[in-house]
């Protein structure tokens, strides 16, 4: 079933708990491939825990216990072999808050693959290439190639979280999680991310949290809505704001509350 | 009435600023005055010496009736062989130790080392000079079969053990200062912890680790009582780690008390004390400077 190749992301039952407070309640979903799915609801429902599900990077800190399935590219991620190396080079995460190391530009971008240590991909001309490649997909390299070494932390905010976005693509991940990234850019930078977003559909699934409703109409395909830990609606993004089937729903895209 | 408890309540808060002022002033004044006294003392010898002949003569013969020779060159080869052997072995324990504390450890394992660590800098100087003499002394002559186990490496061995508290509680608040976003990004990157720590926390916290160590070096190169007591207190440059040595502040420590007040030896001994001072003024201003360079980013 899961073998269906539109399929990027299936959940089955997800339930999660912080200590004893049940953050997830038995989400059952599918994420196609390919598209922009957002990820929609008030404060604390959470849209970021379940994203930050998808690669497992929410056990970083331990109290955290899950329930049930979650299976990208048609394997369960909480299968005891699977090796959290290998699903977070699947599975990208771009961040609120732009978040380069504070290295320079060319190597935030080949610390992927210096990490995951593709030998033949470590050559200099080799590394040269994916820099260039991963810039130019991000549309940074007109503004960027002379600035290769420069500290990342130094760029414009706009730049920074592009790049963070940029530093993925060498890993040729599958998925693209996006965390609010636009939440900490001025309206410029944030149309520039969308603009990129939009070029990236098709190669990259892309699932985005975000608060903002506007945002979430222009750029995503499909909407899922989610409301104290449970998926309320999930259907293709023009139904969720023309006629949702939720009460709640459409109290909440309507800014009613949230 | 009224007015006059508002004036006293208005004089007390002046006094009290006062004070808090004079304490505040006060270190200031006890470091210049204890450089001003060290400098009165030995300030008159510095015109009568030659200061090369002071700094690289490893002739240290102070109290010879005819010809009295004060060279301190032997005594900063055994200050600065001691700190940096004392130093090779502290770095990478202290800097290994701050890494496990800040990234590896669990919370429970974490209050029980840092409390150990804290005892380990407790431990008076004098009571690491005896283990020096009673523990390690014996242990040496035994495992690497040297005549005499009062030597360099017993030393750097007590320094070493004595500057790891240092090293590791200031390494690790460098290491916890590296914002958490870093340690997310590169782990939702796929890095491994060790990648984690090595590619993106000691790059991040380089400066505070530097700091680190030259606190620990300022603490080895002013250590006394036990290197008096373990290095062996011989005059004469090292040529192996199980040579014994003397350091400048063994120095200082064992014969001030002999000498008699405004000698001549008497005198080089202070214009040894400035010459730690400046020492220790140098690596203290540099671990600032440092620290500070982490701030400005």
């Amino acid at each position: 079933m899961s073998q269906n190749p539109a399929i990027s992301i299936e959940t089955r039952n997800l339930n999660l708990w912080y200590g004893s407070f049940q953050a997830l309640n038995s989400i059952s979903v599918r994420i196609p491939h390919g598209r922009i799915t957002g990820l929609i609801g008030p404060s604390g429902c959470g849209k970021t825990t379940l994203l930050r599900c998808f690669n497992r990077i929410n056990e970083r800190f331990g109290n955290v216990t899950t329930a049930g399935e979650i299976s990208i590219l048609g394997q369960n991620i909480y299968d005891p072999g699977v090796s959290l190396i290998e699903l977070r080079k699947s599975v990208g995460m771009v961040f609120q808050r732009p978040n380069p190391l504070p290295i320079s530009v060319y190597e935030n971008i080949v610390f992927g693959l210096r990490i995951h240590g593709e030998r033949r991909a470590l050559g200099r001309a080799a590394l040269d290439e994916a820099v260039e490649r991963a810039l130019r997909e991000v549309f940074l390299w007109d503004d960027l190639k002379d600035r290769l070494h420069t500290r990342a932390t130094r760029l414009q905010l706009e730049q920074q979280q592009k790049l963070c976005i940029a530093r993925l693509l060498p890993l040729k991940p599958e998925v693209i999680l996006m965390d609010e990234p636009c939440s900490a850019l001025d309206a410029r930078g944030t149309h520039a991310v969308e603009e990129l977003m939009q070029a990236l559909t098709g190669q990259y699934t892309i699932v985005i949290v975000t608060h903002n409703m506007a945002q979430a109409r222009r750029v995503t395909h499909e909407c899922m809505f989610m409301l104290m830990g449970e998926l309320l609606e999930h259907c293709p993004t023009r139904d969720m704001f023309v006629h949702p089937c939720h009460p709640k729903t459409a109290e909440y895209v309507e800014g009613r509350y949230g | 009435m009224r007015l006059s408890r508002k004036q006293l309540r208005a004089w007390s808060e002046k006094l009290i600023e006062l004070a808090i002022r004079l304490c505040g002033i006060s270190a200031i004044v006890f470091v210049f005055g204890i450089f001003f006294f060290v400098f009165r003392e030995g300030a008159p010898f510095l015109a009568k010496i030659d200061l090369r002949e002071f700094l690289f003569s490893d002739q240290w013969i102070p109290t010879s009736q005819t010809n009295p020779r004060y060279g301190v060159g032997a005594l900063i080869v055994g200050s600065v062989s001691v700190t940096v052997l004392a130093m090779a072995i502290a770095v990478p324990f202290g800097v290994g130790a701050a890494i496990f504390l800040s990234e590896f450890c669990g919370p429970r394992a974490k209050e029980g080392l840092k409390i150990t660590i804290e005892l380990l800098a407790a431990i008076p100087s004098v009571v690491w000079g005896f283990i020096g003499l009673s523990v390690v002394s014996p242990l040496l002559i035994q495992v690497f079969h040297v005549p005499i186990g009062v030597n360099l490496f017993n030393g750097a061995l007590l320094l070493a053990l004595m500057s790891v508290p240092i090293i590791v509680s200031i390494g690790e608040d460098a290491l916890k200062a590296v914002p958490d976003t870093y340690r997310e990004a590169a782990v939702a990157l796929g890095a491994t912890r060790w990648q984690v720590v090595y590619r993106v926390l000691l790059p991040a916290a380089k400066n505070g680790l530097l700091a680190a160590v030259l606190l620990g070096v300022g603490r080895a190169i002013g250590e006394t009582m036990a290197v008096l007591m373990a290095t062996g207190h011989s005059i004469r440059i090292p040529h192996s780690l199980f040579d014994p040595i003397r350091t400048l502040t063994a120095t200082i420590a064992a014969e001030l008390g002999e000498t008699s007040q405004g000698s001549e030896h008497y005198q080089v001994l202070f214009l040894i004390g400035l010459l730690l001072f400046l020492i220790t003024f140098i690596v203290n201003l540099t671990a600032d400077l440092v620290v500070k360079g982490i701030r400005r980013k």
